[in-house]
């Protein structure tokens, strides 16, 4: 049986998260104490590596070689910051991890700090997460009255501080490059890397970006030490990830598992099954931009490496569950109509590219695609992710790319027979009328607002396809079950 | 610095570290196309944001394909610049700009010299199989610049000559995804933003979403109105320019073909703003020393340094960010705007006719000068004294279009009397050259002595700020010369700040001056090419017989005949001017 450990959110629902004393309690700030009286930053940094722990905010990046390259490179000033924009639709477990644990957050940034040689932290938090600034503003008060931030943090004369930044509310804010844009006062939109934030980052200084999550798991692993949390996981993917449940799930919400559960433990066991006890379809991980899992998937070890080669990726812990009800053209249209709203336009592939990619796919969802399109599809969506400047362009083609590879008969259902076996794309479907089931009432003919149903008293009825709008009001009124979708 | 081998398309490249790949490329003869990508070599301005990704080549073990723009060498690394990957990344990423732009080549004033038009052309598309909407946008007509917008591919060129060059920041982007666009704030008109119509943007735009306001047809109606005598001038950058609209190389002088070709269109005289420049020196110098010399004195009303005047893009600017400082500069007009009085208000006199009978059109290398000759306290009960200016460009078409086989023109001279000029005045088009011409006169005048050695190569160049000190006599006087309006900033910033040490100050808002104006041919990027026109011009100064302002034999009539002395009673009313608190957004006068 799977089960749930729960490293990052290990004090949320159990601690009074505005309590500084709970936190404590809970070995709370001990790291941070011995970080500071007996270790070196390279021996915290040599720790980190060890451990395995890589980045959650989605390029899983290994967290203790940022640290290691920000401590290098030699500037006057260098930044922490923390990255808690978290945009992705449906993901709030930075959100859960900020209110119900913010202390863990800001005792893993001074941590940082004395690691990179920072004096200065920003965490940049969606403006829509009101009750996680207010958490974190009271974590940050007690802290500066207890000397656990501040000035002469424990009396070891290092100083740390804190401040919040709020963000601007676009998706790819919460890029590194565009959310450093960003909190200097400008657009947000990525820039080339390199120069890589740890090198040129805020105010073109070395500065070290982590997520939440990420820096969530620092304080356990300097407490209980590396070789426990490099006992967790896959080779690669150390440790657990937080992972948002949704879609066709019998148990929504969040989930903490090791790397390296399966997707049908997930799924099943921790998730409870498909609605219903409908069909598993597919699971969309990774995001907006993320890409499919189907039943082939399902006893796959989930961790970084296994993702991609799956055509998704990580992403920030979204895990969206879809069952035969849904259709995979429409889910596709679906992503990339967010993706077309939240590319910020500074490169052609991604802000035209997307575009077209959609419009392709609503093309085919209406019924109206060809196989051509399909190949267009295809070939859009590599040029896309292959020239795209930020991650966003580079990675908003996998739904398009990842349902073309596992369902591409539904591709063609939808061009060749103009059909949508789940019958989401409205445009595609029929109302017919059964003729031996209709009495003739004329109750539907009444009912239709574009007067699309002809028939007389008591014979069978005809909808004209040309006019029928697809409302279903027919269908509705009819007392006999003589009209079907086709 | 160390040296980086790497192998491009089979081809090994050696080039210092920090090198893109673009430029590596170049040494091995691989021309990788770019379109966002823009450099003036020399002059510090560079657009590299990345964003067009036609540049995109294969960089062995990278999981994406590179932009070669923003990608820098590295040792041992192997790149592929026309593999069947990056042809059809390249390809598509090229469809897909076009598939948002309106096919409207046959009409657009850009057909010809457009960027993207010729990078179509280069990579060969014949059709655009990725179609669907189009963003689209208000058109925007300023009395200088239209933006057209539809036809933004987004290279943020105009942004970075508008922020980091000129820091006027009137043009940003705005908008996002599909829409996003470069536009001014709230997508207003541009005459409601800070613009100070220097033309930057449009110099460097690689489409027509920006270009200037073609005032060429009224002027063809002038010339085609009987009762009308029209008046041409043409500045001095112009004929150092011109040629290359007809396929001369850049540095060729066509002074005299260009006055043929005017003479030919039907203008009835072919004046010189040279003159009016010879003018402007009379003014500006007397100006200068009027104020040097109180201040030498104690004088402490008296300001310095003194700032010239002649660059309406300039002025406009400090009527905006500078207005508490607009009694710095000279009050002197731009020469353009010396010459349309003394046109109307002698010339029209002299020949007998109504000023409202004369039209007067400049041809400039500048489109401040179409906002200039707009501005009210230019005109008399509502006619301008000069009435429409047009740009090198609208020149070149205009002659293309009346049938005249420029080449094979004769060359011809200038009509006087005001089209007799100096040396001096020639090179007002280049950065240093108006304050130049201002030292050889002001030399004179204010030590009484002849000036052996006018050339004076300490206030030449292209350096961003320059500064020199010039001995009058044993009064050492120091100059300072900026052209771009942020380096103009700076100059502005030190005087507020009371740390500027100098005398006198030239500024011009064009990088390069005005061979690099806003109106002139397209340079796509070639700093050598602004580099050859100005030193055309030096070479056609050395070449005139008179090369002191105050030598012209033509300007010391007009004082005797009509002006009086410089900066006297009827100089103050027909060749000074007042600058305007434009602070609070674009100022109106009704
Ligand atoms: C379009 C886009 C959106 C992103 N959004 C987030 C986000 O909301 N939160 C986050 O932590 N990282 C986000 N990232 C990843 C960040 O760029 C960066 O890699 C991360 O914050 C680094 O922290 P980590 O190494 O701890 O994961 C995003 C990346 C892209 C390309
Ligand atoms: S990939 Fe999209 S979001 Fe990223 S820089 Fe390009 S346009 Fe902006
Ligand atoms: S901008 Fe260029 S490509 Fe576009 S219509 Fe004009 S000439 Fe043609
Ligand atoms: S004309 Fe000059 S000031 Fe105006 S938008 Fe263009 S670059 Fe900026
Ligand atoms: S207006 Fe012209 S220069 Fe400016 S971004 Fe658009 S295409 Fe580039
Ligand atoms: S430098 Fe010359 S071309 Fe440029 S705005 Fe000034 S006067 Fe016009
Ligand atoms: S030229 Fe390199 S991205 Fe545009």
């Amino acid at each position: 049986m799977a089960r749930q450990i729960r490293i990052a959110l290990r004090n949320c629902g159990v601690i009074d998260p505005e309590r500084i004393e709970d936190y404590i309690s809970r070995d709370g700030y001990m790291a941070l104490a011995t970080v500071l009286t007996e270790l070196s930053p390279e021996a915290v940094i040599e720790i980190l590596k060890k451990s395995g722990l890589r980045g959650r905010g989605g390029g899983g990046f290994p967290a203790g070689l940022k640290w290691e390259i920000t401590r290098k490179v030699q500037a006057d000033q260098k930044y922490v910051v923390c990255n808690a924009d978290e945009g992705d639709p449906g993901a709030f477990m930075d959100r859960s991890i900020l209110e119900g644990d913010p202390h863990a957050v800001l005792e893993a940034m001074t941590i940082n700090g004395y690691c990179t040689g920072a004096s200065k932290g920003l965490i940049y938090i969606r403006a829509e997460y009101p009750l996680a600034v207010e958490r974190l503003k009271t974590a940050m008060k007690q802290s500066r009255e207890m000397g656990l931030l501040g000035n002469n943090i424990l009396q070891t004369g290092f100083n740390f501080d804190i401040d919040i930044r709020y963000g601007a509310g676009a998706f790819v804010c919460g890029e590194e490059t565009a959310l450093i844009h960003s909190m200097e006062g400008l657009r947000g939109e990525p820039t080339v890397k390199p120069p890589f934030p740890s090198v040129e980052g805020y105010l073109k200084k070395p500065t070290n970006v982590n997520n939440v999550e990420t820096f969530a798991n620092v304080p356990v692993i300097i407490n209980k030490g590396w070789e426990w949390f490099a006992s967790i996981g896959t080779e690669k993917s150390k440790g657990t990830k937080v992972f948002a449940l949704a879609g066709k799930i019998n148990n929504v919400g969040l989930v903490e598992v090791p790397m390296g559960t399966t997707l049908r433990e997930v799924i099943y066991e921790i998730g409870g099954g498909i609605q219903g006890g409908k069909e598993f379809k597919a699971a969309q991980t990774g995001g907006p931009s993320g890409g499919c899992l189907t039943k082939k998937h399902l006893d796959t070890p989930i961790d970084y490496d296994n993702l991609i080669a799956a055509g998704s990726m990580m992403g920030s812990g979204g895990l969206i569950v879809m069952d035969e009800d849904d259709c995979m053209v429409a889910i596709a249209k679906f992503y990339l109509g967010f993706t077309v709203e939240e590319s910020c336009g500074k490169c052609s592939p991604c802000r035209i590219g997307n575009k077209r990619l959609f419009e392709l796919l609503e093309k085919i969802t209406q019924g109206n695609g060809t196989m051509e399109d399909i190949d267009k599809l295809r070939n859009l969506s590599t040029v896309i992710k292959d020239t795209s400047l930020c991650g966003l362009g580079q990675s908003s083609p996998n739904p398009v790319l990842s349902t073309i590879e596992n369902f591409i008969g539904e591709y063609h259902e939808h061009v060749k027979d103009k059909k949508c076996r789940s019958k989401v794309c409205k445009s595609m479907m029929q109302y017919l009328v059964v003729p031996e089931k209709c009495i003739g009432c004329t109750l539907c003919a009444r009912n239709c607002p574009v007067n699309a149903i002809s028939g007389e008293r008591k014979q069978v009825h005809l909808i004209d396809q040309e006019k029928c709008i697809k409302c279903g009001a027919c269908m509705e009124k009819c007392k006999f079950n003589a009209i079907i979708i086709n | 610095m160390k040296t980086i081998k790497l192998i491009i398309d089979g081809k090994t490249a050696e080039v210092p570290e920090n090198t893109t790949l673009l430029k590596a490329a170049k040494t091995v003869g691989i021309d990788i196309p770019t379109l966002c990508y823009f450099e003036l070599k020399d002059m510090n301005i560079e657009n590299r944001p990345g964003g067009c990704r036609v540049c995109v080549v294969e960089v062995k073990g990278r999981r994406n394909l590179a932009p070669a723009c923003n990608t820098m060498v590295a040792e041992g690394m192997e790149v592929y610049t026309h593999n069947i990957r990056v042809l059809n990344a390249r390809r598509t990423v090229l469809e897909l700009i076009l598939s948002d732009h309106p096919a409207e080549c046959l009409t657009c004033a850009k057909s010809g010299s457009c960027e993207l038009q010729s990078m179509a052309q280069q990579l060969g598309v014949r059709e655009i199989p990725y179609q669907g909407e189009q963003s689209k946008y208000r058109k925007d007509t300023s009395p200088a610049i239209i933006r057209d917008v539809d036809k933004c591919i987004m290279c943020r060129r105009c942004e970075m000559m508008c922020n980091d060059v000129q820091t006027v920041g009137a043009l940003n982007a705005v908008n996002r995804g599909f829409m996003a666009v470069v536009a001014p704030a709230f997508e207003m008109n541009l005459e409601k933003s800070p613009c100070t119509y220097c033309g930057q943007c449009v110099s460097v735009c690689p489409t027509g979403a920006l270009t200037e306001v073609d005032h060429s047809r009224n002027v063809i109606n002038a010339l085609a109105d009987p009762a009308k005598t029209v008046v041409v001038q043409t500045a001095p950058a112009v004929r150092a320019a011109l040629g290359e609209e007809f396929g001369l190389a850049p540095g060729t002088l066509v002074t005299g073909k260009m006055v043929a070709a005017l003479r030919r269109l039907g203008f009835d005289y072919v004046f010189d703003t040279d003159f009016a420049a010879d003018l402007t020196i009379m003014e500006e110098g007397t100006e200068l020393l009027d104020r040097l010399t109180r201040y030498l004195k104690g004088d402490k009303d008296v300001k310095l340094p003194i700032l010239t005047s002649c660059c309406p893009g300039w002025v406009n600017f400090f009527e905006h960010n500078f207005p508490e400082m607009r009694e710095i500069p000279s009050t002197a007009k731009s020469p353009q705007q010396m010459f349309g009085p003394i046109a109307k208000e002698y010339f029209a006199k002299k020949l007998g006719i109504n000023r409202k009978n004369m039209i007067v059109v400049s041809i400039m290398p500048c489109l401040a000068k179409k906002y200039e000759c707009q501005r009210d306290e230019f005109k008399v009960d509502g006619d301008p004294d000069v009435n429409f200016s047009l740009s090198t460009r609208e020149l070149a078409h205009l002659i293309k279009a009346s049938n005249i086989d420029f080449s094979s023109l004769p060359e011809d001279d200038f009509d006087n009397p005001l089209g007799e000029s100096t040396g001096a005045s020639v090179i007002f088009g280049t950065t240093g050259g108006v304050i130049e011409a201002a030292c050889r006169t002001a030399y004179e005048l204010y030590t009484g002595k002849k000036l052996e050695k006018v050339d004076f190569k300490e206030l030449r160049g292209l350096e961003n700020v320059r500064h020199a000190t010039i001995d009058f006599d044993g009064l050492p006087i120091n100059i300072g010369i900026a052209h771009g309006l942020g380096n103009a900033r700076k100059l502005l910033e030190d005087i507020r700040d009371g740390k500027s040490q100098f005398h006198a100050i030239e500024i011009m808002a064009c990088p390069g001056g005005c061979i690099g104006g806003g109106g002139q041919p397209y340079h796509h990027g070639d700093s050598e090419v602004i580099k050859l026109r100005a030193s055309a011009l030096y070479r056609e100064d050395a070449g005139k017989p008179i090369r002191k302002s105050h030598e012209n034999p033509f300007i010391l009539e007009l004082y005797k005949d009509f002006l009086g002395k410089p900066c006297g009673e009827k100089s103050h009313h027909l060749l000074h001017t007042h600058y305007f608190d434009k602070s609070a957004g674009v100022f109106v006068e009704e």
